[in-house]
């Protein structure tokens, strides 16, 4: 099976606090630590777990520019064979659909049975996998929490929806499937695999050769636009407890006595 | 302004609360809006759900196909894209579903797409400004968007409050006749219900909630301890449960349980809203957590910027101490 995996290189909150600058219009990004999206690195495990079942290549691609190599050669030395940067003046600014439209250039130049994303990156918008699929014409299931592999072309898939149950469905193949945490446990990458595809050549690919215009990417054809960062005063917020460790657990511990949590 | 819809979801014969929440949502882009309902399904159950929204809608279009008996995203994207008229605003939730449907939608219907939407800020010629939230709702954002041609926006759940009934029940026009065969490249076999531990966290009055802030799967002891000392259970969010260090059955959220206690302590937890979604009942809300902007200080009663790994164990000897006082 030929899978192509759709990876994004986004500041690692669990490394960040995520704070504005102080011109209070955008995130600070000065000593930001970045990552793989954390779902796409799921879904690259993901796939390269069924090409070890039933054969086959993984790809990972990444619209970006040239400091967005590393989290393709972080994929590659988990085991993807190829990676692809999809790099272009032209795409700055591109919004969803401007970047699924990029995707689509590339899906199109290949010969992909399976194509899979994380379900959301860093602005929560879970949007690209599905504007990629409509694209294409191709089947689409999101917030994927399995897949195995059936004769005949298809899959067999489930989904995470309410309170922790599965939809189960069968999705002919070639389709595009949004991948959640947890289907999985993405194995590690140490420095040692890292440099053992460093200086494997990525290939680059840009909006001519991709058959792309300017009406299909970047900001001029962008309809969805972020003007600004801000962080809101929601509701009362919270008491802030300032006293010593020892107070504030004290001072918890009476708390959860007065609401009748201590029986 | 363009025309807004509403794709309105239900489940079992079951309106879902969306319905709602999206027309009190179009009311806010365009007060004046007359919104159209879509209530898309088979049976004779349909017939019930369009009464419900008719309360709510003054305009409601149904679509019954004996495909549509299970809500299978692509066929309803089907659906919309043969009687949506193009240029119009379509509104869905931003759950499960929406993320299913949605995305696709607005590609098929040639329309802006914004998703995950909190609130409406203003609209000002085509140009439509919304909020949403990034970084798992550390900042949020204002996001403009271009409806000349249309929109598919979806709403959070719970962003937007519900209102009162219409004085008349809207009208009720079947386009049953547009739409014509329905086939699905994707197709629904079954639903696994999640299974039970041993531990039902929706039954208690006091939870330790731990985050990712526990750090390690060994770490999770010191939250057991506590829980222990307290007679509580140890719940968490979703990020314990992708590392496998605790079963799905303990996680607290939209895509877990909906717990209801008197007393919730978030440990490490951020407060995505995800996970807030899963909290009900109004309990009184202990955050502990080392990042001071966290969400979770948002939404919480008492807060405490501190290392729940050094927290939590004083607070278990300090519940010891009392049960101790309390047993002489």
């Amino acid at each position: 099976m030929e899978i192509l995996v759709c990876v994004k290189r986004v500041p690692d909150t669990s490394e960040n606090d995520i704070e504005l600058n102080s011109a209070g219009n955008d995130i600070e990004r000065d000593d930001l630590v970045y990552s793989i999206n954390e779902s796409d690195n799921y879904a690259v495990e993901e796939a390269l777990q069924i090409v070890a079942k039933v054969g086959g290549t993984v790809s990972v691609v990444t619209v970006g520019a040239e400091e967005d190599e590393e989290v393709l050669r972080r994929q590659m030395a988990m085991g993807a064979s190829h990676g692809i940067l999809l790099t272009d003046p032209q795409f700055e600014g591109s919004d969803g659909r401007g970047i699924a439209s990029i995707l689509k250039g590339w899906v199109q130049k290949g010969n992909y049975d399976l194509i899979l994303t994380g379900v959301q990156a860093e602005d929560g918008a879970a949007q690209v996998g599905g504007m990629l699929a409509a694209m294409l014409d191709y089947p689409f299931a999101s917030l994927v929490t399995s897949i195995e592999v059936l004769a005949n072309n298809k899959l067999k898939i489930a989904r995470e929806i309410e309170g922790g149950n599965r939809e189960v469905s069968e999705i002919d193949l070639p389709c595009v499937l949004s991948i959640q945490t947890g289907i999985n446990e993405p194995r590690y990458v140490g420095m040692k695999g890292i440099r053992a595809v460093q200086s494997i050549p990525i290939p680059t690919y840009g909006a001519s050769e991709l058959g792309l215009t300017h009406a299909q990417v970047g900001s001029a054809a962008a309809k969805v636009t972020r003007v600004d960062y801000f962080v809101p005063a929601l509701g009362k917020g919270a008491r802030m407890l300032s006293g010593t460790r020892e107070q504030n657990a004290q001072e918890v511990v009476e708390l959860v006595a007065a609401k009748g949590g201590l029986k | 302004m363009p025309r807004i819809f509403v794709y309105i979801a239900h489940k079992n014969g079951v309106l879902d609360d969306s319905a709602a929440e999206l027309i009190a949502a179009a009311k806010k882009i365009d007060a004046t809006a007359a919104p159209t309902a879509i209530v898309i399904g088979s049976g004779p159950g349909l017939q019930s759900i369009c009464a419900e929204v008719q309360k709510l809608y003054p305009e409601v279009w149904q679509t019954s196909n004996e495909a549509l008996s299970y809500p299978n995203a692509e066929l309803i994207r089907k659906v919309l894209t043969k009687i949506v008229p193009r240029g119009s605003v379509t509104l869905v939730a931003h759950d499960h579903f929406g993320i299913d449907l949605a995305p696709g939608l607005s590609i098929k219907l040639d329309a802006a797409f914004v998703p995950d939407v909190i609130a409406i800020d203003s609209l000002e010629a085509n140009f439509l400004k919304v909020v949403r939230q990034e970084f798992g709702g550390q900042v949020s954002a204002h996001v403009n968007c271009d409806i000349a041609s249309g929109a598919v926006i979806t709403m959070r759940p719970g962003a937007f409050k519900t209102v009162e009934n219409l004085s008349a029940p809207g009208t009720l026009v079947d386009k049953s006749a547009e739409v014509g065969p329905l086939t699905a490249s994707r197709r629904y076999l079954e639903i696994i219900i999640s299974e039970t531990s041993d531990v039902d966290i929706t039954k208690h009055a006091v939870l330790v909630s731990v985050g990712r802030g526990i750090q390690e799967k060994d770490n999770i002891g010191i939250a057991k301890e506590l829980a222990e000392a307290l007679g509580a259970a140890v719940s968490c969010s979703r990020p314990v449960v992708d590392a496998k260090w605790l079963q799905k059955s303990r996680q607290v959220g939209s895509s877990g349980k909906t717990v209801k206690p008197k007393v919730y302590l978030a440990c490490g937890i951020s407060g995505a809203f995800q996970h807030l979604a899963g909290i009900k009942g109004n309990p009184f809300i202990i955050a502990i957590n080392k990042n001071s902007k966290a969400p979770i200080f948002q939404v919480a009663d008492v807060g405490i910027v501190d290392d729940i790994l050094e927290f939590l164990p004083e607070l278990t000897s300090k519940v010891q101490e009392l049960r101790g006082v309390a047993a002489k």
